[in-house]
Formats: C-alpha cells, structure tokens, sequence
C-alpha cells in the first residue's frame, strides 16, 4: 500500500530523506512559531502590566523613611566643642570650642586643615557662644568684659586642573573687632547672634540678669558703593529675678526674640525696632515636671523647635489674631523619642530636623508632613554636638570624649506623607490648617504644599456635572433607539452617536473655552431656561401630538417620536436663547453674572457647568453604546411574553426590560465615569484651573489630570514634585482600573446570563 | 373627563417614552450641530468676504471711516454695554452690536472692534477695497493708491492695481528662492558643521592629541564649510536688495497714506471686485496654502503643513510599531495560551487599559521611555553630544511608542475579536489535512482575520490621531524647527520634536497672544482633523460590518 501510494504521488516517500527533512523542518517551523508568539505575547502584556509597576517604582521613594549609614568614626583631639558644621560637599568640617578656638578638619579622616587665629586677646575669656542661622554660617564668642567677636565661616571654591577644592576662611561680618553688647564690667552669659547684608544684631544676656541688644545697621553711601557707615542701636531689658533664663534665640530677619527659663515659660518680644523692644506674651510651654533641652529654629525663622526633657519635640509659630495681635500656638509635636532632647539640628532648605536624645537616639522628623522618617541608636555617649550639612545628607557628630562620626543620609522625601497629601495641612503663617496645592511659586524660602485632596475634588466635581448631563441623556437615549426606535432609524442613529466617541476630545475642549464659556456667560438665564423647557416641551408635543388627527398621525409609523421631536428641540434653543437678554433684564437686572456676585455665588466665565456640558456630551456615546447593547441585547422572548400577558411596552420596559439589563446599564456608567475622571484636554481647557475646593458650579476647578498636563513637562527629573505627579498619574490609573474592571466583571456576568435565559 | 385621560396617559407611559425619545433628539441635535459648528465656522475661514466701508459716530465724538469684514453680531443689555463704556440713550434697554476685523494691527493696535449698531452709517462696499495679507501684523485694509520702485512712483490709481500683480509675483518668486537657501542650503552647512563639532569632541573624549591628523582634517573640512556659507550669504544679501526694492503704497480708512514694503506681503485682492467665480477659485486656492503652507506670526497665519506631516508620521510609525506587537498578543492570548482563570484576567486587564487615561500614558512615556530609556541611549551612543540631550528628550520615536502603548490593547481586542469569529470548522479542517498548527494560522486563520486586524488599526489609529495630553509630554512642540524627514542622512529623525493638530489647536487656540484673530484657523485645523477621525472611523466601521456578514455568510 505504501508503495503503491509513493508510486503513484509526487511526493517523496513517508519514511524517504527528504520527506523526513521536511517533516522536521516543518516542526521545527512550527515550534519556532509556538515559542516565538508565546514570547511575544507574553512581553506585550509584560510591558503592558509595566505601566503599573513603573509608576509605582516612581513612586514608592515618597513613601520610604530615613536611612542613615556610618561612613566615618575617628578620634579626635578637640574636644571641648560646642558647636560644629559640615560644608556643602560633606567634605570640610568646622570646630568650634567653648574657649574661643576654631578649627577646620576633613570630615571623612579628622585630619586638620587649618586652624585660624581669631582676633581675641591672650587673656580674654570668653563666656558665652551663639551661632547664627545655620544657613548664614554667622557665629559669636562672649566674653565676660561685656564684648563680644562676630565671625563667619566661608568656603572658597577654586577648581584647578577642573578639580575642585575648598579653601575654608574665617571672615568678619563687622571688622575684625570687638563690639561692646554690654558694660565693661558685665559678662555675657548667654549671648546670640544674626547677621545679614544690611543689620547684625547682638543679644546678650549679663550676669546682673538683663538682656543688652545691640544692632549694627550698615548703611551704605549712595555716592560710593564701597563705602558706608555703622550705625548702632541698643536698648535693654531688665528680666525678673524668677526669670532664669536657659536659653535664648533669634530669628534669621532679627524682628523676634524667644527667651526660655528654668521654669519653663516660652518669652517672645518683638524686637523689630531695637531702641523700643516690645514683650508680646509669655506663655508656659511644658507641663510641671518636664523641662525644656533644646531650643532652635526651623529653616524660615517663623516656627521654634521645643525639645522638652521627656523626648516630645513641639513646633510652636505666632499666628496673628482679628486685632492683629501676635500669639504663640503649639502646632504640632512629635512624641516618637523618650529620653531628654539633647540638640536639635534643623535642615537648611525644607522643614525638617534632627533630634538627639539624651540615650544617644537620633530621631528624622519633617514637621508639615509630621512625619518621624527615622528613630535609630546613633550614639552611645550623647554628650555631643551635630551638625547637619546644607543638603541635609551628611550629619558629623562629635562627643565630648572626642569620638566623631560622619554619618550619611538619605533623606529625599521627607516631605510627603499620607497626612500632607489627603489631609489638612497648618502651613507656618496660616491661620488654620489648610488643604492646599501649590508646587512652585516666585520666591525663594518657598515651602511646596502638595495636598492632592483639592485635586482629587477637581476632578471629582467635574465628573460629577459630567455625569449629571450624560446620565439622563445617555440611559434615556438608549433605552428608545433599543426598544422603541423605529429598526431603519436606528441604523442612522446609533452610529450617529458612536462616531462622536471618535471626536478628539481637544476640539471640544476648545469649543468648550472659547465657543460655549463665553455664549453660556452670555446668556446663562437662557441656557437654564433650555433646562427647565426641553422636558416641558417635550411633553407637551406628546400630549398635542394625541390632539391631531389620526390620518395625520397614522401617516408616521411608531419609533420615530425621535425625528418630530428634533424641530421642537431647535426652537426650545433658539427660543431660549431669544429670550435670554429678556429674561436676564427682568430677573437679574440685565446681568446674571454679577447679579450671583451680589448675592456671594461666584461665577467664572470657565466653569463647571461648561464643563459638565461639554464633558457630559464626550461621555454619552460611551454611555449610549453600552446600555444600548445591553438593552437590545435582552432576549425577545421575555419582552414578547410580557407584552403578550398584557402589559404595555412602558410597563415591560420597567418590569422586565431594565430590570434585565440592569447590570449592563451599571457597567456603562462605571466605563463613563472612568472615562470622566481621566479626561484631560476638555478640563484644560475649559476651566480656570484654580485649584479650589467648593462644588459652585458656576466656579472653576483644578483636575487632578489637567494638573499632570501643566505641571509635568516643568517638574525636575526624581524630585519630590516629580514623584507626587507620578502618585497622582498613580491615583488616576487605579481609579479607572477599578470602575473597568467593576463594569467588565459585571457585563462578563450579564453576558452569561442572557446566554443562560 | 379630559382629565381622566391625562392621568390614564400619564400611567400608560407614553409620555416617558416621548421623554426618552427627547433625549435621542437633544444627543442627535448636539452631534449634528457640532459638526456643522465646526464646518461652517472651518469652511467660511477661506472665503474673501466682502469688505464693508462704514461711517461710525460715537456720542460728542468725530464720525471716522471704518474698513472691515464684519464677523460677528450679537444683542446686548444697556447694562452690558454701559459695564463696557457705552452709553445708549434713555429708554433703550438694549442694541445690536457688530465685530469689525479692521485689521491695520501695527497702526489701530487691535485687528477687530466691537462697533454698536445706532451709530453706525450703512454700509458701502467699493469695489477698490485692497485687502492685504502680510507676513507679518496680520491683515491690512486699505485703498491702493501707488506701486513705488526704490522709493520712486512707478504706477498710481488705476494702473497701480496690474503694476502690484506683477511685482508682487516678482517679489514671491524671491522670498521663495531666499526660502530655499536658507532652509536647505544653509541648514546642510549647519549640518556639516555641527557634525564636524561632534568629531572633534569624540576625538578629545578618546584623547587624541589636539596636532593629531584628524583635528587638522576637521579644521579643513570647517573651513571649507564657512568658506561655502560665505558665498551664499553674498548671494541671500543679493536677493534682499532685490526683494525689497518695491513697495505699496495704500491709503488706510482714517485717511493715512502709508508703504507697505511687497517682501511683506504674501496676497493682495480686491474682494468686492471678485465675481462669485472668482471668490471661488480663490477659495481653493487658500484652502491649498493652509494645507500646504507653513505657519507664520507664533501658528496664528499661514499654513498647517508640518502639523498635518507630524501628525502623520507619528501614526505612521505608531502603526508600524502596534500591528505586530498587538496581533501576536492577540494571537497568543486566543492560539497558544492555555485558557483559565489566568488568561481571563489578563484579557480583562487588557480590556481595561483601553479604558486608563490617556495622560496616564504620557506620564509613563516621559518617566519610562525619554528620561529612562533615552537618557541610557544617550550615554551609550551619543555620549559625544552630551549634555545636551539627543533621545533623552521628548521626540518623535517616544511620541509614536507611547501612542503605540496606549493604542495596542484596541488592537488586541479587535484582532482576538476576529480570530473567535472564524469557525473552528475551518482549523479543524486545515488540522485534518496534516498542517502544523504554524501553518494552519499563517495560512487560514490568519487570512480570515485580516479585515479585523485592519478595523483594529484604524480605530487605532484614529484615537492616536485625536490623542493630545500624553503627546504635550513627550514630543510635541508649538513650532518645531525641522521636519522629522529631509534631505540630511539618516533621512528619517526620529529624535526629532514635531508639530501636531490636535496640540496646534490647543496651542493656537489658549497660548497665542491674538486669539481672537486665530481663532479662524482654529476651527480650520480642528475640521481638518474631525474629518480624518471620521474618515478613518466610517472605514473601521464599515469593515467591521462587512465582516461580521462574511462571518454570518460562512457559519451558514
């Protein structure tokens, strides 16, 4: 049989070579293709699925605490420091010590750079050390003759051979002299200092217990830029006997003073005009039995840091009253920490600090986002002093049995939180706590307020207007061209409307800014007049439309109420429309607009209800398409035998139809609100894109993805900024997710059952 | 009695389904009136409307003339008005209100003028009306009153009218000639140069010493690149001499006489002078410049060319890239995959990425593709360039990948849609007669579903081409500087930013500084793409329906 077969075909032999070959060609052709499309298939879906992990590998630093890593430990020989600082680079260490000698070192070995000599005499003694704003790098030395030397740590930076290399300097603000704080037989006890371009001002506390201010004022020539004239202004203050004073700030602009005693009482005076100090309010600020440690300014000077000997850390800022008087209010305060604060070192540039407790526990807070980043064991001896680099991720600490650590930190987020995000924020300066988006601004000492609650209601109220105008329109469009539509008018209609799925949403959303914004300001009576009369009217051409004569009617076949309907709609608009500068002059004096101004509702000419209009008619073909299929899809039998026990069609309709596809039109909703919530361009466009919270639908919003579309291109690359559009992005994807895949589980689940009945 | 039959209407339901029909009308109204919204106000752009001349007579001032188109009118409160500086007189509660485009931007400060309708004259509409459109200061209407020869009078009054054809012809042909030296020319020699400037900098990073012979190469070749741009910029000051040696002279409605220079002016026509013929052949034949022409004065004159050429190659390199990527996932998920509660949740994750923002996508386009994978490209092979950037910046190949990313679950559906749709009968057969499963796909099945992988594409296609807000992040720009395609190897830049419609219309109409005056050309654009989305979706469409009856036919 086989070889009669071979004989007789053209083709080899089943069992010959060639036939043998071919086979395995062909199998291996067709392995190569079942691995090649698996492969494929498997990496589209992968880089699919990508999406997901990516922006959430984007994200997840946001939310990741405080790491810190020992890079350095060595001893050093100075060790009676009271102050040390790192440089820009972590590189160059300062030293300062209690008796008037201050040091450079290489951070990373403690080998010494150079030691300056400060111009101080043999046998003066020093009593007292203030530094300055971190970020100045001003600092002084009291000393008991009521003198005291104002000097400043700088950094030179040359690059020879395009490597760069740090020259660090002593430099004196105001010469190198001393500068009588107090009289000549007074010592300073306590003493601080800050220094800018235009004042430095002295504050020193004498041993006959009374505050001498001082302020140099640089006033410069106006001929001669070079050259200028000190001006000196002083005034004293005599504290009470029980004022036992512990510690002793100033802030960075040298307008405020905050005194702390041994009781524990917070002293604030303004010291805005040197000559006239003025005490505003003395208030306690900790409980019987616990003491205050530490004391320092967050970077801004408006907000003091409170390091109580319990281990709580308060954050107190002075907010203004109706009559225009200045109190201090404990904001917040962070209990994470349970040994006595030792020191405080606050970051340069954003609104953290670092605490050290007395069991040598280093704690990473940031104060808005009040978030702890870090509580971790850093020392075993904390009688030390910190220093914090400018960039916040280097920290040198330096124990008084002379060991030192550099330690590194990373730290890049700390500015979010969950609560920053979502909840209401007190920002330093406002009166009450706030959510509010504002990622950048003009000015420098700027703090960035990423809530994205105003967002999230942005584009949640613009859903809901959008929502509210396809819902009604959409179901009740569908549910005619299903069930009542005449078949030949449904075949015009139904892709009629399907097609403006397809319309780039851009074109609308010009349209809605710069068509529809200023016709509906224009004639806003008008268009609710549209609102109100198109159902009246409606119905009303239903129920003439039964006054006519029965030849007349009889001429139309059933299913095309649709078509006589559209002139009545026209002329309801055009009518409407006529009427509205009437209508507007009769009931709003001739100006809607500002006739809701008058009566406290505010009215943008890009506002919700152009955007709900607008976005409502980009979702109804999404809507319309779905429930359409779905009411059509209800199979003919349940109608029939409806209507066959006598019901009327409104009465299947309700009972049987939209009871049956009721899942189908709850999947449409979901896809249409997804489809709401991630619109882009017409949000952009047509709104004002002020980021407030207030549901006026004659006020504008900023949506959380029109956000995205302005923001993103400007937002540095790994910055906080950067991250937080991400988590929006983030946010926006999930929510989407979640209504498709809520609306596809139940139309999978419908289909089934129409199949099943 | 009567009332009794309301109330038995009211029960049957008739009037809610009357309801329910309102709103099929109220949806049908909106779709239709939008598209005749942007047809009509697209289309009318191009028509040369006549000019109107008008006395205008504001209370206690001087009746001036106005010249202009007029383009809108609209009635408005007495209050209105008087918030806006008008006054009407006691007991008139309202008037109509005109919008004048009296052009003459550089000499009136403002293209159009809200003019209240009692104190205007009628109007007249003389026939030597000159209107002008400029390179630059948008339009100008006045009357001709001289063609001037290197500031001499060469023709005046009547005979000006065939001098300004003429010359004026002249004066095209060489800013075209200019057009062309600068663009190509001089942009081959920048070409040249800067490419030079990338040698030398490899050189340096791979330390080659400065007195090595390729240093002294590339300093010869530099040369003679600047020695060529030397004598072409002789011969483009030639031709600016030879441009501007005419100029117009026309007198504005206020009486003033002024020049205005022919290297500016791109069109000059009398349109109360045209016949209706005329004013058509005119028409087409700006509708051809905006097809074809390049934008002036920031995107609010002139053409659209480089945003319809971007738009396109971006879809075009989109598809290149969707169709495989998405058949085979198609074809994987319906073919090989083992069906199970696995497949079924990846198909509805699929299902569901059709449905995530778009803007979502350009999120992950700028962080993923342009600053990850092009800043790693950027390192590995154009290091020489750096810092600035070549693909570590938003351009076209990003643009087309991100668009591919969002448009592939469309195709996955519509291909796995195809694919069920072909009766097992026909594997089955192909199976029984000895082909592999390879080729039973390749051969058979494959072929059947071809028309659903076309719908796929199309419907691709057409959401990509309507798409905006992932394209602002990582490609488009408002005025791109180049093509993505010239003369200059490789050809085709894929690094390249480029111009799109959908963005010209956002662009044009929210950033430019004279809205008002593009607003035209906003609606033009924005027809132009609503008819290639339509266009593409009726073809989607009808495909779809065409095989679902073939699907009918052969299950029968």
């Amino acid at each position: 049989m086989v070889e009669h077969s071979s004989i007789g075909s053209v083709l080899p032999a089943a069992n010959s070579p060639v036939a043998m070959r071919r086979r395995a060609w062909r199998e291996f052709k067709d392995r190569t293709a079942r691995y090649g499309v698996a492969l494929g298939g498997v990496s589209v879906i992968f880089a699919i699925v990508l999406i997901f992990f990516y922006l959430l590998y984007v994200v997840m630093p946001l939310f990741s605490g405080a790491d810190i890593a020992t890079e350095a430990e060595y001893s050093m020989t100075e060790n009676k420091a009271v102050h040390i600082a790192l440089n820009e680079y972590n590189d160059v260490a300062f030293s300062a010590d209690a008796s008037g000698h201050v040091h450079f070192f290489d951070a990373d070995s403690g080998k010494g750079i150079s030691t300056p000599a400060l111009p101080l005499a043999e046998d003066a003694v020093v009593r007292s050390f203030s530094k300055g704003d971190f970020s100045t790098g001003v600092m002084a030395y009291g000393l008991d003759d009521g003198r005291a030397l104002v000097f400043k740590r700088d950094y030179k930076i040359s690059y020879p051979d395009d490597k760069r290399q740090v020259t660090p300097l002593i430099s004196y603000p105001l010469g190198e002299r001393l500068v009588n704080v107090a009289a000549q037989d007074e010592s300073l006890v306590l003493l601080t200092v800050q220094s800018n371009d235009e004042q430095t001002t002295l504050v020193g506390l004498t041993g006959k217990n009374t505050l001498a201010v001082l302020g140099l004022v640089r006033e410069e020539n106006f001929m001669d830029e070079d050259a200028f004239t000190i001006e000196e202004k002083r005034s004293e203050i005599q504290l009470s006997e029980a004022e036992n004073i512990t510690h002793m700030q100033m802030d960075i602009d040298q307008r405020e003073l905050y005194l702390v005693d041994a009781a524990g009482f917070l002293i604030y005076y303004d010291i805005s005009d040197i000559t006239q100090p003025r005490l505003i309010q003395k208030v306690k600020a900790v409980p019987p039995g616990v003491d205050v440690t530490a004391f320092e300014f967050l970077t801004g000077g408006i907000s003091i840091l409170v390091g109580r000997s319990d281990g709580q850390i308060d954050q107190w800022f002075p907010l203004r009253d109706q009559d225009n008087n200045y109190t201090l209010h404990n904001v917040r305060h962070f209990k994470d920490q349970t040994a006595a604060i030792v020191a405080l070192a606050p970051e340069y540039s954003r609104k953290g600090f670092l605490a050290l407790d007395a069991d040598g526990q280093l704690g990473i807070y940031h104060t808005t986002a009040e978030r702890t980043l870090l509580v971790e064991p850093l020392l075993d001896n904390a009688n030390a002093v910190m220093g914090l680099s400018p960039r916040a991720n280097g920290l040198l600490t330096l124990s008084n049995d002379g060991k030192a650590i550099l330690t590194a930190l990373d730290n890049e987020h700390p500015e979010v939180s969950w609560h920053s995000l979502w909840q209401e924020v007190w920002y330093e300066s406002r009166d009450k706590p706030e959510y509010i988006w504002q990622s950048s601004s003009a000015s420098n000492d700027f703090e960035p307020k990423f809530s994205l609650s105003p967002l999230t209601f942005g584009t949640i109220k613009a859903a809901f207007y959008a929502m509210m105008v396809a819902v009604p329109l959409a179901i009740m469009g569908a549910i005619y061209t299903a069930y009542f539509m005449s078949p030949k008018m449904r075949t015009m209609v139904k892709p009629t409307i399907e097609i403006m799925e397809a319309l780039p949403t851009v074109i609308l959303g010009f349209l809605a800014g710069l068509w529809l914004a200023p016709i509906v300001e224009g004639n806003l009576p008008g268009v609710f007049s549209i609102l109100v009369m198109l159902p009246i009217m409606t119905i009303l051409t239903a129920y003439l439309w039964t006054k006519l004569p029965a030849s007349f009617r009889e001429s139309i076949p059933d299913g095309w109420e649709a078509a006589i309907l559209v002139p009545v709609v026209i002329m309801v608009g055009v009518v409407s429309m006529l009427m509205s500068p009437t209508l507007e002059l009769w009931l709003f004096n001739g100006d809607m607009p500002r006739w809701l101004d008058d009566i406290g509702v505010g009215f943008d000419q890009r506002n919700s209800l152009v955007v709900g209009l607008v976005m409502g008619f980009a979702v109804i073909p999404t809507i319309f398409s779905i429930t359409e299929d779905a009411i059509f899809g209800v199979p003919k039998h349940l109608t029939i035998g409806s209507l066959a026990l006598g019901a009327t069609p409104w009465q299947t309709l309700t009972r049987v139809v939209l009871l049956t596809a009721s899942p189908g039109i709850f999947s449409a909703v979901m896809i249409g609100l997804g489809r709401a919530v991630g619109e882009t361009m017409i949000v952009l466009m047509a709104t004002g894109n002020t980021p407030i919270m207030d549901f006026n639908i004659f006020e504008g919003f900023r949506a959380l993805s029109a956000n995205i579309a302005v923001e993103m291109p400007e937002a540095e690359v790994a910055s906080t900024h950067y991250r937080v559009l991400f988590l929006a992005a983030l946010v926006l994807f999930m929510a989407t997710f979640i209504f498709n895949t809520v609306a596809e589980v139940v139309r999978q689940r419908l289909r089934v059952k129409y199949s099943s009945l | 009695m009567a009332n009794q039959s309301i109330s038995s209407w009211f029960k049957n339901g008739t009037p809610w389904v009357w309801l329910n029909a309102g709103a099929v009308s109220i949806s049908l109204v909106m779709v239709v009136g939008l598209l005749g919204l942007i047809a009509v106000r697209g289309l009318s752009h191009f028509w040369p409307a006549d000019i109107v001349a008008v006395d205008y007579t504001e209370p206690g001032r001087e009746s001036i003339q106005l010249l202009g188109e007029f383009i809108d009118k609209e009635t408005v409160s007495a209050l209105r008005l008087k918030s806006a500086g008008v006054d009407l007189p006691e007991g008139q509660t309202s008037a109509q209100r005109f919008l004048l485009k009296i052009g003459n931007r550089d000499y009136f400060g403002l293209d159009f003028r809200w003019v209240v309708g009692p104190w205007m004259s009628e109007g007249s509409y003389p026939e030597n009306v000159v209107a002008v459109e400029r390179r630059e200061w948008g339009h100008f209407y006045g009357y001709l009153s001289g063609v001037k020869e290197d500031g001499q009078v060469v023709a005046s009054d009547g005979a000006a009218w065939d001098e300004l054809q003429s010359r004026l012809e002249r004066a095209n042909g060489l800013v075209d000639q200019i057009k062309a030296i600068e663009k190509h020319e001089i942009g081959d020699i920048n070409h040249g140069l800067e490419s030079l400037r990338l040698e030398a900098r490899e050189l340096e990073m791979a330390g080659v010493n400065e007195s090595a012979l390729q240093h002294q190469e590339i300093a010869q070749s530099r040369q003679g690149w600047n020695e060529q741009y030397k004598v072409l910029q002789k011969a483009l000051a030639g031709l600016y001499t030879a441009l501007n040696r005419d100029q117009m002279m026309m007198t504005m409605s206020d009486g003033r006489e002024v020049e205005i220079p022919l290297s500016k002016v791109v069109d000059a026509y009398r349109p109360n002078a045209m016949s209706t013929l005329d004013k058509l052949a005119f028409y087409f034949h700006e509708v051809w410049k905006f097809i074809s022409g390049d934008p002036r004065e920031a995107n609010t004159e002139g053409g659209i060319f480089p945003a319809i050429f971007g738009t396109v190659m971006m879809v075009l390199i989109m598809a290149v890239l969707v169709t495989p990527f998405g058949v085979v996932a198609a074809v994987y998920l319906k073919e090989y995959a083992t069906q199970g509660p696995m497949i079924r949740l990846i198909r509805i994750a699929v299902n569901n990425l059709a449905g995530v923002p778009s803007i979502v996508y350009g999120v992950f386009g700028l962080g993923f593709f342009v600053y990850f994978l092009g800043g790693n490209i950027d390192e590995l092979f154009f290091a020489a360039s750096l810092p600035s950037p070549t693909f570590g910046t938003p351009g076209l190949l990003w643009a087309s990948l991100t668009l591919a990313i969002l448009t592939v679950p469309v195709v996955i559906v519509a291909t796995e849609e195809g694919l069920s749709r072909i009766p097992r009968n026909i594997r089955e057969g192909s199976l029984a007669l000895g082909a592999t499963k390879a080729e039973t796909l390749w051969r058979t099945v494959l072929p059947m579903a071809a028309p659903a992988m076309m719908t796929g594409l199309i419907l691709a296609v057409a959401r990509a081409a309507g798409e905006v807000a992932p394209l602002m992040m990582v490609g488009v720009v408002k005025l791109a500087p180049a093509l993505a395609v010239d003369t200059i190897a490789p050809y085709l830049h894929l690094d390249r930013q480029f111009m799109h419609l959908g963005f010209h219309i956002y662009d044009v109409g929210f950033q430019s500084p004279n809205v008002e005056a593009a607003r035209p050309l906003v609606y033009a654009t924005a027809l132009l793409l609503v008819m290639i989305i339509i266009v593409l979706n009726i073809t989607a469409i009808s495909i779809r329906n065409r095989l679902r009856e073939n699907a009918k036919a052969s299950e029968n």
